[in-house]
C-alpha cells in the first residue's frame, strides 16, 4: 500500500511539475522542512465552539508534530476571508497575503477558482489524500458540480439531517410536502436559517431538489432565466405557503444552525437542521441539548456534499498550510473529528484503504445516542451547480428579505 | 505671549519659529486621522461609480447605484436604520435631559452618574448580547415571570429581539447612548454656571425643570452637539449590535452593506461601495435634518423661554417619568451584565427556569486559552491606542493654549470625522490602502485604525476640562518663574489627573468595543473580544457567548475602576483637588 501512494504521489508530483509549469516540484519531506516554524492562518467560520475546539486541537498537534504555529481566524462567513484575498489582489498584493488557509466549499469555492485567487494544485501531493475514498464519495472530487482539481483538500463528509427532542415531538415528518403540512398542524414551531447562511441554503436546495421535476438539470448551470422559473417556480410555490406558518410567522428568520439548534434547546421550535450525522449526539454530551434529542433524515434522501480546505495563491505560509491540510486528513485528526464529543463530522477517508492502527481509531468512536446508524442515514442528493444556488438566495432574499 | 510661544522642544534662539513638536502636534494628528478617512471615503467612492480596476471596473459608470436602488431589501433596511437610529438618539437625548433637567443638584445625580461611567464602559457588543439574553422570548424576564405568572410552558412566539420595526435596537441604542450623553453633558454643565442660572430663575419662581429648560440648556447645547451628531451618526450606523439585535431579512442599511462587501459575487463589490456611499449620505443627511430641527426648535423656544411661564404641576409628572425611565433603563443594563455573568457559569440553564439548573466553570475554563490570548490583544490595543491618543490630545490641547487659539479654530473639530462618518463608508477604503502600504495585518494599522475612533472620544473627554482650568494657576506658576513645559507637569497635569485618567478609561472602553476596524485593519489575524463574542453570537453556546462578552465588558470596567480609584488615592487629603472636574 505504502508502494502504491509512492507511485500516486509520484504521478501527481510529475502532474503538479507539469501544470505549476516553471515551479518546483518538491517532496513532501521538503515541505515539511520549509514549514517548519510558520506561523499559519486558517480563516475558518468560528460560530461553533467545539468546532473552534477542535481547530485549537489541530494547532495544538501540528506544532508538535512539524513546529508550525496555527492561528484559527474566526470568520462570521467564509466570504469574510474570500473578500479579503480580493482586496489584497486589487491593491497589488501577489505574494505575503494575510489567508493562509480556507476552510471552504460550493459557491465560494468556485468563484475563488474562477477568480485565479488560489494556490494549487497542491491537494495529489499530499500524502494522505491517497487515503480519502474518492470512489464511493465523488463529492471529494467534484465540489458542488465543480471540478476540484486539486485546488482544496477534502476535509469532512456533510449531509444534511433534522434534529428533533423526542420528548415533545414523535412523529417527525420524513418528507418535503410533510414538511408543510406539520407546519400547517403546529404553526410557528419549524423554522430555517436564513440564507445565505449555509444550512438555510441548503435547506432551499433540498427542497428545490425534492420538488424538481427532472432533478438532473440542478446538475449543470441555470441555463437561462425561462429555465429558471421553471425549475425553481415550484419552490417558490411551497415557501410562500410555509412561511406563514414559520416561527415568528416567517417575518424573521435565525441567523444560522447553531442559532436555531438554541431556538430548540428554549422549546422555541420542534426541529433544527444539522450538515453532520453525528451533530445531535455531539450536541447532547455537550450540553447543548436535552438527552431526549434525535435525528431524523427523509424518506428520498438528504442533500450531502463535502467541505475542503484551500490555500490562496497569495498566501504568506503555502507549505506551512499544506503540511495542515496533510495532517487534517490523516486517521487520527479524521477519527478525532468523527467523535461525537469532539464535533461529529464523518470523514473523508475510505476505511478499507487505512492501516489497522488507523482502523482501530474509527472502530474506538461512540456512535452516540442520536446518531442514526449508517443504513439509516438514507440516500444522499447531489448539490446542484453553484449557480443554482446564487439564484435562489438571490431570488430568496427579493421575496422574503424586504 | 512670548513665553506662552516658548515650545517645548526648546529651540529658544528663534523665538518665532512655529516647526516645534508642540505646535507640530495638530498637524501630525490630523494627517494621521483625516488622511486616512479621506482616502478610505474616496477608495469607497471610486468603486461606488464603477472605478475598481482590479475587478475590472475602469470606466465610470452608475450600474452600481442602479442596481443598490433596485435591491428589494433597500427600503425595508432604510426604514430599519431610520427608525432605529432616531429613535435611539432620540430617546437616549430624552431621558439624559428629562433626567438631569429635574434632578439637577439631587444626590440622585451624583449617584448616577457613579453608576454611569461603568456603563458607559461597557462595549456595544457585550451590552446587546447581555440586552438579547434579557429581552428574548426565551430570555430572563420571560423566564422570571413563567410560567407561573404568565402560564407559558414553552417561549410566546413573539418577535422581542430582532422585531422587523428596529424596536429592540432602538432600546440597546438608548441603554448605551445614555451614559455616554449624560456624562458630556454633565461636564458641560460644570462650565455653564449651572447652579446660579437655577439659582436665579428659581428666585422669580421658575418650577426646577422648566428653570433648567429654560435657563441652563440653551447654555450647554452647543457643548453637547458634536457628542449628539455623533451618537445620532453611530446610531445609523452601528453594525455589531444590530447583528445581535436587529432583523437579518433586511437588516439595517450598514449591516447590508456590510454583508454586500463580503459577498462572494465580486460583482456586489461595487454595490457595496455605492452602499457605502449611501450610508454616508444618510449620516450627512441627518445630521443636518437634526441642524435644522435645532434651528427650528430654538426659534420656538425663544419665545416660549421669553413667555415667562414659571411651569406648573406637570412638573411632578414629568419628575416620576424621567426618574422611573432613567431606573428602568440603569436597571436594564445591570441586568443584562447579570444575566451574561449567570450565563457564563451555567451549566444548563434550560426554558422557562428562573435560574439555571446547575452550576460549572468548566465551559469557563474551556475558553481560558482563547479568553486569555485574545484578552490580551484587547488589553495590549487599548492601552497602546488610549496611549497614543492621551499624548496626541495634551499636545494638542497644550497647543492651543499657548497660541490662545479659539478652540475649534484650527480645525481640530476636524477630529470628529471619524466620529460623524459612518464606519462602513471608509473602512473599505482604508482596507486597500493598508495593504497598499503593506501594514495590514499588523499590529501598526490595527493601533492606527483604532486610534481614528479613540483620539477623538478622549478629545470629548479632556477638552473641556482642560479648557476650564482656571488660567490663574498657570499664570501665576509662571509668574513664580516656572517654565511651561514645568507648569504643564506639576500643575497643570496633577489638577487635571482625574479628567485625564478618565479621558484615557473612555479611549479604552473605545478600543475595546471596536470590532469593524478590528476586523478591516487586522486582516481578521487579530481576535479580540469583540470579534470573537460577535461572531460566536451569531448562534454559538449562549454559555461561551457570555463568558465573552461578560470578559469584554470587564476589561473597561477594571480601568475605569482604576481611574476613579488612582486620584481619589492620590488626592485622599486634597479636598479641593478632589473636587475639581
Amino acid at each position: 500500500m505504502i508502494k502504491t501512494a509512492t507511485a500516486r504521489l509520484a504521478a501527481a508530483l510529475l502532474a503538479a511539475a507539469l501544470l505549476a509549469g516553471a515551479a518546483a516540484a518538491e517532496s513532501f519531506e521538503q515541505t515539511l522542512a520549509r514549514a517548519e516554524g510558520q506561523t499559519v492562518y486558517w480563516n475558518a467560520w468560528g460560530g461553533d465552539e467545539r468546532i473552534n475546539d477542535y481547530i485549537a486541537w489541530v494547532g495544538e498537534r501540528v506544532a508538535e508534530d512539524h513546529g508550525i504555529t496555527l492561528r484559527h481566524v474566526k470568520l462570521s462567513d467564509t466570504a469574510d476571508a474570500v473578500s479579503r484575498v480580493l482586496a489584497e489582489k486589487a491593491a497589488g498584493r501577489d505574494e505575503g497575503g494575510s489567508v493562509d488557509l480556507i476552510w471552504i466549499n460550493g459557491e465560494n469555492f468556485a468563484t475563488m477558482k474562477r477568480e485565479g485567487l488560489l494556490f494549487g494544485p497542491f491537494v495529489e501531493q499530499l500524502p494522505n489524500f491517497a487515503l480519502v475514498d474518492v470512489e464511493n464519495k465523488p463529492t471529494t472530487l467534484v465540489d458542488f458540480t465543480v471540478p476540484v482539481e486539486g485546488l482544496e483538500a477534502p476535509w469532512g463528509m456533510a449531509k444534511i439531517n433534522f434534529i428533533y427532542d423526542s420528548a415533545r415531538l414523535q412523529d417527525p415528518p420524513r418528507s418535503i410536502p410533510q414538511f408543510l403540512t406539520w407546519a400547517e398542524a403546529n404553526p410557528g414551531r419549524f423554522t430555517y436559517p436564513a440564507p445565505p447562511d449555509f444550512l438555510g441554503s441548503t435547506f432551499l436546495k433540498q427542497v428545490l431538489y425534492e420538488l424538481a421535476e427532472v432533478p438532473k438539470e440542478l446538475q449543470s448551470e441555470v441555463p437561462d432565466e425561462a429555465a429558471f422559473e421553471r425549475v425553481a417556480g415550484p419552490l417558490w410555490d411551497y415557501l410562500d405557503a410555509l412561511a406563514p406558518h414559520l416561527w415568528r410567522g416567517g417575518e424573521i428568520y435565525p441567523a444560522s444552525g447553531p442559532a436555531q439548534r438554541q431556538l430548540l434547546d428554549d422549546n422555541e421550535v420542534d426541529i433544527t437542521i444539522s450538515f453532520y450525522p453525528s451533530e445531535a449526539s455531539s450536541f447532547i454530551a455537550n450540553g447543548l441539548l436535552p438527552e431526549s434529542a434525535r435525528t431524523f433524515v427523509l424518506d428520498r434522501g438528504t442533500i450531502g456534499n463535502t467541505h475542503f480546505v484551500a490555500i490562496p495563491y497569495n498566501a504568506s505560509a503555502k507549505e506551512g498550510a499544506m503540511a495542515v491540510a496533510n495532517f487534517l486528513m490523516s486517521p487520527e485528526a479524521q477519527a478525532h473529528k468523527q467523535n461525537p464529543e469532539v464535533w461529529g463530522d464523518h470523514t473523508v477517508l475510505a476505511l478499507g484503504k487505512l492501516e489497522p492502527a488507523g482502523r482501530e481509531l474509527f472502530d474506538a468512536l461512540p456512535r452516540g445516542v442520536a446518531t442514526l446508524p449508517p443504513d439509516e442515514l438514507g440516500l444522499t442528493l447531489p448539490e446542484p451547480h453553484p449557480s443554482w444556488m446564487t439564484r435562489i438566495e438571490d431570488e430568496w432574499r427579493r421575496r422574503y428579505s424586504r | 505671549m512670548a513665553q506662552a510661544l516658548q515650545p517645548l522642544a526648546g529651540t529658544r534662539r528663534r523665538p518665532g519659529a512655529r516647526a516645534d513638536l508642540l505646535s507640530g502636534a495638530p498637524a501630525v494628528t490630523l494627517l494621521l486621522f483625516l488622511a486616512p478617512v479621506a482616502a478610505g471615503l474616496i477608495g469607497t467612492w471610486l468603486p461606488a461609480f464603477g472605478w475598481f480596476p482590479a475587478l475590472g471596473g475602469e470606466a465610470f459608470g452608475t450600474e452600481a447605484w442602479r442596481r443598490l436602488l433596485a435591491d428589494p431589501a433597500l427600503p425595508g433596511a432604510l426604514r430599519l436604520t431610520l427608525t432605529s437610529g432616531l429613535l435611539g438618539t432620540l430617546g437616549a437625548l430624552a431621558l439624559v435631559l428629562g433626567f438631569v433637567a429635574c434632578f439637577h443638584g439631587s444626590p440622585w445625580l451624583t449617584r448616577l452618574r457613579r453608576l454611569m461611567a461603568p456603563l458607559l464602559a461597557v462595549p456595544h457588543a457585550a451590552a446587546a448580547i447581555g440586552l438579547a439574553f434579557l429581552l428574548a422570548p426565551s430570555g430572563w424576564l420571560v423566564r422570571l415571570v413563567s410560567p407561573w405568572a404568565t402560564g407559558w410552558e414553552r417561549p410566546p412566539d413573539l418577535a422581542l429581539i430582532q422585531d422587523p420595526g428596529g424596536l429592540a435596537l432602538a432600546l440597546a441604542l438608548v441603554l448605551k447612548e445614555t451614559p455616554f450623553l449624560l456624562l458630556m453633558t454633565l461636564a458641560a454643565l460644570e462650565q455653564s454656571n449651572a447652579s446660579e442660572r437655577l439659582a436665579v430663575a428659581r428666585s422669580l419662581g421658575y418650577r426646577p425643570a422648566t428653570a433648567w429648560f429654560k435657563t441652563v440648556l440653551p447654555a450647554i447645547y452647543g457643548q453637547i452637539r458634536l457628542p449628539i451628531y455623533a451618537v445620532l451618526a453611530f446610531s445609523l450606523s452601528v453594525v455589531d449590535m444590530a447583528l445581535v439585535l436587529a432583523p437579518s431579512t433586511p437588516p439595517p442599511l450598514a449591516v447590508l452593506v456590510f454583508r454586500w462587501f463580503n459577498d462572494p459575487d465580486l460583482a456586489m463589490r461595487f454595490v457595496a461601495a455605492a452602499g457605502a456611499t449611501l450610508q454616508f449620505v444618510l449620516v450627512v443627511g441627518a445630521i443636518a435634518l437634526w441642524r435644522g430641527a435645532e434651528l427650528a426648535i430654538g426659534r420656538l423656544a425663544r419665545r416660549w423661554i421669553a413667555g415667562g411661564e414659571r411651569g406648573g404641576g406637570g412638573e411632578a409628572l414629568l419628575r416620576g417619568a424621567a426618574g422611573g425611565a432613567m431606573a428602568l433603563a440603569t436597571a436594564l443594563s445591570i441586568a443584562a451584565l447579570a444575566g451574561m455573568a449567570l450565563w457564563a457559569l451555567a451549566e444548563r440553564w434550560r426554558f422557562p427556569d428562573a435560574l439555571p439548573s446547575g452550576w460549572t466553570t468548566r465551559i469557563l475554563a474551556r475558553q481560558a486559552d482563547g479568553l486569555l490570548w485574545s484578552g490580551g490583544t484587547t488589553l495590549l490595543l487599548g492601552l497602546a491606542s488610549a496611549s497614543i491618543a492621551l499624548v496626541l490630545v495634551l499636545g494638542c490641547l497644550e497647543n492651543e493654549r499657548r497660541r490662545r487659539l479659539r478652540p475649534m479654530s484650527r480645525g481640530l473639530w476636524l477630529l470628529y470625522a471619524p466620529l460623524l462618518v459612518p464606519q462602513v463608508a471608509f473602512l473599505f477604503g482604508v482596507q486597500v490602502l493598508a495593504v497598499v502600504l503593506r501594514i495590514d495585518g499588523t499590529w501598526l494599522a490595527l493601533v492606527w485604525s483604532h486610534l481614528l475612533f479613540v483620539l477623538p472620544y478622549v478629545f470629548l473627554a479632556l477638552a473641556d476640562p482642560y479648557r476650564a482650568l482656571d488660567e490663574r494657576y498657570e499664570r501665576s506658576a509662571l509668574c513664580l518663574g516656572a517654565s511651561p513645559l514645568r507648569v504643564l507637569l506639576e500643575v497643570k497635569l496633577p489638577m487635571l489627573l482625574r479628567p485625564i485618567l478618565v479621558a484615557f478609561a473612555i479611549g479604552f472602553a473605545v478600543s475595546v468595543a471596536q470590532y469593524l476596524p478590528t476586523l478591516f485593519a487586522g486582516s481578521g489575524r487579530f481576535a479580540t473580544l469583540t470579534t470573537e463574542a460577535v461572531s460566536l453570537s451569531a448562534g454559538a453556546d449562549r454559555r461561551v457567548v457570555a463568558g465573552y462578552a461578560f470578559a469584554q465588558a470587564l476589561l473597561p470596567l477594571i480601568c475605569f475602576a482604576l481611574a476613579v480609584a488612582v486620584p481619589a488615592w492620590a488626592y485622599r487629603d486634597r479636598r479641593g483637588l478632589r473636587g475639581l472636574v
